[in-house]
């Protein structure tokens, strides 16, 4: 039925009557999934600003293809909020079964734009084989996506967490070594001003950047419930004054000035390795090791997370309402839960993004597989990562964006 | 190549816009060339265009270009039948001289490689197939040229100041090869020049045009 | 005859894609686009568009940088051609150049933005002995904020472009003799060409250089990677509002399509008053009739400019070969510590499919193309018209904003309900590469000698006898060179790649591109060279093809 055009099929109501042009697959039942899905062509949209994700996704494509003989096709897009406007124009064009986007890769602030636009399919991600494995009862943050609940619209993927990394000893011979780096956001901006131009975040809108302010928010703000509801409800305004005061009380001491930004994290992780930044952080806590791994980063690398906690998320994929492909779909975001493709993700050597499944309670023949590489010094201490901070509701994301954007764009 | 042809100028008149450029009215038996004589600018290449049927479409013509008694004056260039025999030898560039020879035989010619071989031989270049034209001299060109011209079997021939452009002792001697193998074919033929020595070689009746 | 229809289908190819397109992108602009909710008219697409921070500046920014790019461009050229006394200094910089024309505008940038930063190619030759730099400074170079990078990136790449219009328009002029004329009545040179070749030269080649101005003044990719980021370039900006969720922003994104427009259309009214000026300082410096001051400085100049802009895209496609295969390269070393193939070997799985689209989209695109000109100017040829008036509407393609009327055909297409396919980017990208095939070919086509067709119908050879045996082969290095164009044109286009394929038909170039804000360099070097290369391959046929073919035909050897 894929061949009728959604103008036509608007012109056959009888026939629409008679029953769902596509009939979604039932993900209850995961043989007839399994059949569907064989053969089908799967376009997953995600964010390809990294060369590592890019490898690890061209990885699963090959996996796909010899174990379901699906063909899964990485599109890639600098912004997850690419494939929200798609989606979102082709419901708006009365496309309701011939989509572009048959899975993306996705969290925060567009999935709650998609889940709020009925733009999802779902509830699927319970009835995943794999999801199991994840324990979500023990593990809350792996159904709460930025304070939704992600209600099986959306398949846990990976772990992300703000993590700080430096030099530790700079070899270049002036006195600027870094002994003690910042452990808080107040104490990075006295290291901001005492090292002038050797620290940055991200552009604004991208995500790591952003993070970067919601992280500097929850510290300066006394008011940390309102930012874990809509922000509609509070005084946007007295809420972040003291993170606009702390900003433009750093940018004059962050890399040039603070008047350009590196446009992603990895940009800012080339620029530590051109020297020309000391301090740097990225939202995946591996990345540091992973660099060094990949002679990206030199060896006096180290890792670490502010004393007060930094914030972390969990990312998903979500398949939209109108994809052609959700049976296939579903079965690449299963096989994304596996644990060969969470510990392959985890991996330093591939992308060192972390798994979402329990490993503790993981037979013993899968739990061997995550053995993380606890010898490479960039990698985090063990433990580390205990004080993570929940994310904020994601209607703080898009006012803080649009807040900074007002505020520093075209000065 | 043996059958006489006949070509017949009627009450021919080209103009641009108002101005009338050159009348003419005349016969050409078979065998025999017609030489119109003119200094440059008046109307020469214009009259040669418009017979081999590629007059601009900015001039008008009238009357009647009789070829044995066909009017030839509606039909396209490649129809009618008119060999044309330019200042350079124009021997296309990118074929051999073989290339260049069979390229002017009809179609329906069955023994191509023996014409050529025979047409070579004729003017004294036998051997010369497979040679490329840029290294034959000048008068080898003129003679491949004109053998060209006839094994595209014409039934008559336009020649655009041909000699004027070799050198002078070359220049006799080709005229009487042209002229003659004309004759021999029977061809009505008209040259265009402004060579008073081209005239005399042709030995036919002679128009000037003055402007 | 389908012949005949030709020029009607180019006309109708060209103009109606970009009227639809534009004409989508009215509506929205006035708010009107009844599948987005849009039901009337209304002006707020306009004040959300002046309501967004540094909407101003991304203004002023995209017409600064499109006019002094063009100035600056032209007048390297003009220095250079007026300096060129044809010594071998002068065909081996025209030599360097002309390669430059088939690298693509973003590889071109990506390699002088690995060149200028702070911790780039320069400043690590330079350190820590000149400088004193042990480590990068803090220096905002790449992507300033006033656009400097990106109008170097531009000028870098319009010189090429430029140059070879101009060498192409000089042969109708007889530079030589007009220049030893007035050398005999005294006058240098350098200013002998200033004063006679010039003022008639740059009318044969306005609407070249009025394409630049178009682009320069509305270019995504090379803005995207050398542009200034807060704000970034409207036609920057614009890209990014159309791809917002939220959706009211593709009204003002429409809108800001519009105002592209009106900035392009700006810049060339600016630059039309520029002409004036510079054509009235001109009449008075001619008429003044200095015969000798300021030769040495204009040589000079010429000589000089030129080679440091072309030095400088060599360099930075060297860099850009380090860079891929560089190992830890820690700063200020002038070399890396170690070279390896790693990067390279991780690419190849995933070049495979960008390069065959590029191919196919390229080889098709340019295959209609060439086919479409040959079959206009061989209707041309026959009808022995003139070359039409509606030639300059060639032009259109080339002067409209790509980003004003693609998002219009974007929303058009979605309408429709048409998939991105190969067969749509294929489409869009033939907008912009029939325009320079058809100025590279028609220049050889209408130069073609007449008599030789005349001469195979005497002969007896029918039209398309003629045209197959006679003018196609002795076309055959014009019409490679077309092809060969056709390719790079093809190859170096972003934007209707990008929104036509939807980001599902990826080339080299949108690779390339996206891999920008990885700020990745050695993955970059690897993709930014592929593509550099990749154009080269058709130049390289070009030239060859025809030297192999006609190895035994001397008088095919040059130009025919």
């Amino acid at each position: 039925m894929r061949a009728f055009s959604p103008r036509l099929a608007t012109l056959l109501p009888a026939l629409l009557l008679c029953g769902p042009v596509a009939a979604a697959p039932d993900p209850t039942n995961w043989t007839a999934v399994l059949d569907e899905a064989s053969g089908q062509n799967v376009y997953w949209y995600a964010w390809a600003g990294d060369q590592r994700t890019n490898d690890y996704i061209d990885w699963v494509a090959e996996r796909v293809e010899e174990q379901f003989d699906i063909a899964l096709t990485h599109v890639k897009i600098g912004d997850t909020a690419e494939a929200v406007s798609r989606v979102l124009a082709e419901k708006q064009a009365d496309n309701d079964d011939d989509g572009s986007v048959d899975l993306v890769w996705i969290n925060g602030e567009n999935f709650a734009t998609m889940k709020a636009n009925d733009l999802l399919f779902g509830p699927f991600a319970d009835a995943l084989p794999h999801f199991a494995l994840t324990y979500p009862e023990q593990n809350p943050e792996v159904v709460t996506d930025f304070t939704l609940p992600t209600e099986g619209y959306e398949s846990p993927w990976g772990r992300a967490q703000i993590t700080f990394y430096y030099d530790s000893h700079e070899l270049r011979g002036d006195s600027q070594e870094i002994a003690t780096p910042p452990q808080d956001i107040h104490s990075l901006r006295e290291w901001a001003e005492a090292n002038p131009g050797r620290f940055t975040y991200p552009r604004i809108p991208d995500f790591t950047g952003s993070t970067f302010l919601k992280q500097a928010l929850i510290a300066l703000t006394d008011e940390d419930k309102a930012l874990y509801a809509p922000v509609e409800e509070s005084d946007f305004t007295a809420v972040t004054a003291p993170l606009w005061d702390y900003l433009d009380a750093l940018h004059p001491h962050l890399w040039r000035s603070g008047r350009q930004f590196p446009a992603t994290g990895p940009e800012m992780r080339s620029l530590m390795s051109d020297g020309e930044l000391s301090l740097a952080f990225t939202f995946y806590p591996s990345v540091p090791a992973a660099a060094v791994a990949d002679y990206e980063l030199p060896p006096s690398t180290r890792s670490y997370v502010l004393d007060e906690g930094t914030l972390g998320n969990v990312h998903f994929v979500a398949i939209p309402y109108n994809s052609p492909h959700k049976a296939g779909a579903m079965v690449v975001a299963d096989f994304l839960l596996s644990p060969e493709a969470q510990a392959h993700k985890q991996d330093l050597g591939v992308w060192g993004d972390r798994t979402v499944l329990d490993v503790t309670r993981l037979d013993d023949e899968s739990r061997a597989l995550f053995t993380l590489d606890e010898s490479n010094p960039a990698m985090l201490p063990a433990g580390a990562l205990q004080k993570t901070l929940p994310e904020p509701h994601p209607s703080w994301m898009t006012a803080l964006q649009d807040a900074w954007q007002a505020r520093y764009v075209g000065n | 190549m043996t059958a006489p042809h006949r070509l017949e100028l009627r009450d021919i008149c080209i103009s641009l816009g108002s101005q009338v450029l050159l009348e003419l009215d005349a016969e050409i038996g078979p065998g025999e060339v017609l030489t119109v004589m003119g200094p440059s600018g008046s109307g020469k290449s214009t009259l040669l265009a418009y017979l081999a049927g590629f007059l601009a479409p900015d001039f008008q013509a009238r009357g009647q270009v009789l070829l044995d008694g066909q009017d030839i004056s509606p039909l396209p260039a490649e129809k009618r039948g008119m060999g044309l025999l330019f200042q350079d030898p124009l021997l296309f560039p990118h074929l051999s001289v073989a290339g260049n020879l069979r390229f002017g035989l009809p179609r329906s010619v069955a023994d191509k490689a023996q014409r050529v071989e025979g047409a070579l031989a004729q003017i004294g270049l036998a051997g010369f197939a497979d040679r490329d034209p840029a290294t034959l001299s000048g008068g080898q060109k003129a003679r491949v040229a004109l053998m060209r011209l006839l094994l595209s079997a014409p039934c008559a021939v336009l020649l655009d100041e041909p000699f004027s452009k070799l050198d002078t002792n070359l220049r006799h001697e080709m005229r009487q090869l042209v002229f003659d193998l004309l004759r021999e074919a029977g061809l009505p033929s008209l040259l265009v020049t402004h060579d008073r020595e081209d005239a005399e070689d042709a030995g036919g009746r002679m128009i000037e045009l003055n402007h | 005859m389908l012949l005949r229809l030709a020029p009607a289908l180019i006309v109708i190819l060209l103009v109606a894609p970009i009227l639809a397109g534009l004409a989508m992108a009215l509506m929205p602009a006035f708010g009107y686009l009844p599948v987005l909710g849009g039901e009337s008219l209304s002006l707020d697409p306009w004040r959300a568009l002046f309501a967004e921070p540094g909407i101003w500046r991304s203004t002023l920014i995209s017409l600064a940088s499109g006019l002094i790019a063009t100035a600056v461009s032209l007048a390297v050229v003009f220095l250079y051609l007026a300096a060129a006394s044809g010594k071998r200094f002068d065909r081996w910089v025209r030599r360097l150049v002309s390669p430059l024309l088939s690298i693509p505008h973003a590889a071109a940038a990506f390699g002088l933005a690995f060149l200028i930063a702070p911790s780039g190619l320069i400043a690590r030759l330079t350190s820590p002995g000149l400088t004193g730099w042990e480590r990068p400074p803090d220096l905002l170079i790449v992507q300033d904020p006033w656009g400097l990078s990106l109008i170097a990136g531009l000028v870098i790449k319009e010189i090429p472009f430029l140059l070879l219009m101009s060498l192409a328009a000089l042969s109708q002029l007889d530079p030589e003799r007009r220049v030893a004329m007035a050398r005999s009545l005294g006058y240098r040179p350098t200013l002998a060409w200033w004063k006679v070749v010039a003022p008639s030269l740059y009318p044969l080649i306005r609407l070249p250089v009025f394409a630049v101005v178009a682009f320069a003044s509305s270019v995504v990719d090379v803005a995207m990677i050398l542009g200034p980021t807060l704000p970034p370039t409207l036609a920057v900006s614009i890209l990014t509002w159309f791809s917002d969720p939220d959706l009211d922003k593709r009204f003002m994104a429409s809108a800001g399509g519009i105002l592209q427009l009106g900035v392009t259309a700006t810049a060339l009214a600016i630059w039309w008053g520029l002409e004036r000026l510079v054509a009235r300082l001109m009449g008075c410096w001619i008429e003044r009739g200095g015969r000798t001051r300021g030769e040495n400085g204009l040589r000079l100049a010429g000589k000089g400019l030129i080679l440091l802009a072309s030095v400088t895209a060599f360099i930075g496609i060297a860099g850009l070969t380090i860079n891929s295969v560089a190992g830890f390269w820690r700063f200020p070393d002038a070399l890396p510590e170690s070279f390896t193939g790693a990067h390279w070997v991780q690419a190849l799985p995933s070049l495979a499919g960008p390069i065959g689209s590029t191919a196919l989209i390229a080889l098709v695109a340019t295959l209609l193309a060439v086919t479409l000109a040959l079959g206009a100017l061989e209707n041309e040829q026959r009808t022995e018209r003139h070359p039409s008036r509606a030639l300059w509407l060639l032009y259109l393609p080339l002067i409209v904003p790509q980003i004003a009327f693609l998002f219009g055909l974007v929303v058009l297409v979605e309408q429709f309900g048409t998939r991105p396919t190969h067969a749509l980017v294929i489409f869009g990208h033939l907008l912009f590469v029939l325009p320079y095939v058809f100025l590279s070919l028609s220049e050889a086509y209408r130069r073609f000698d007449p008599r030789w067709s005349r001469l195979a119908l005497t002969l007896g050879a029918s039209r398309n006898r003629a045209f197959w045996r006679v003018r196609l082969p002795m076309l055959l290095a014009p019409m490679l060179t077309a092809l060969a164009v056709g390719l790079a044109v093809s190859i170096g286009q972003y934007l209707p790649t990008q929104l036509l394929g939807a980001g599902r038909i990826t080339t080299v170039t949108t690779e390339a591109v996206s891999l920008a804000a990885g700020g990745n360099r050695r993955i970059i070097g690897v993709w930014a060279l592929v593509q550099a290369c990749l154009p080269l391959v058709g130049f390289i046929v070009a030239i060859g093809l025809p030297r192999l073919l006609w190895s035994n035909r001397r008088a095919m050897q040059g130009a025919p």
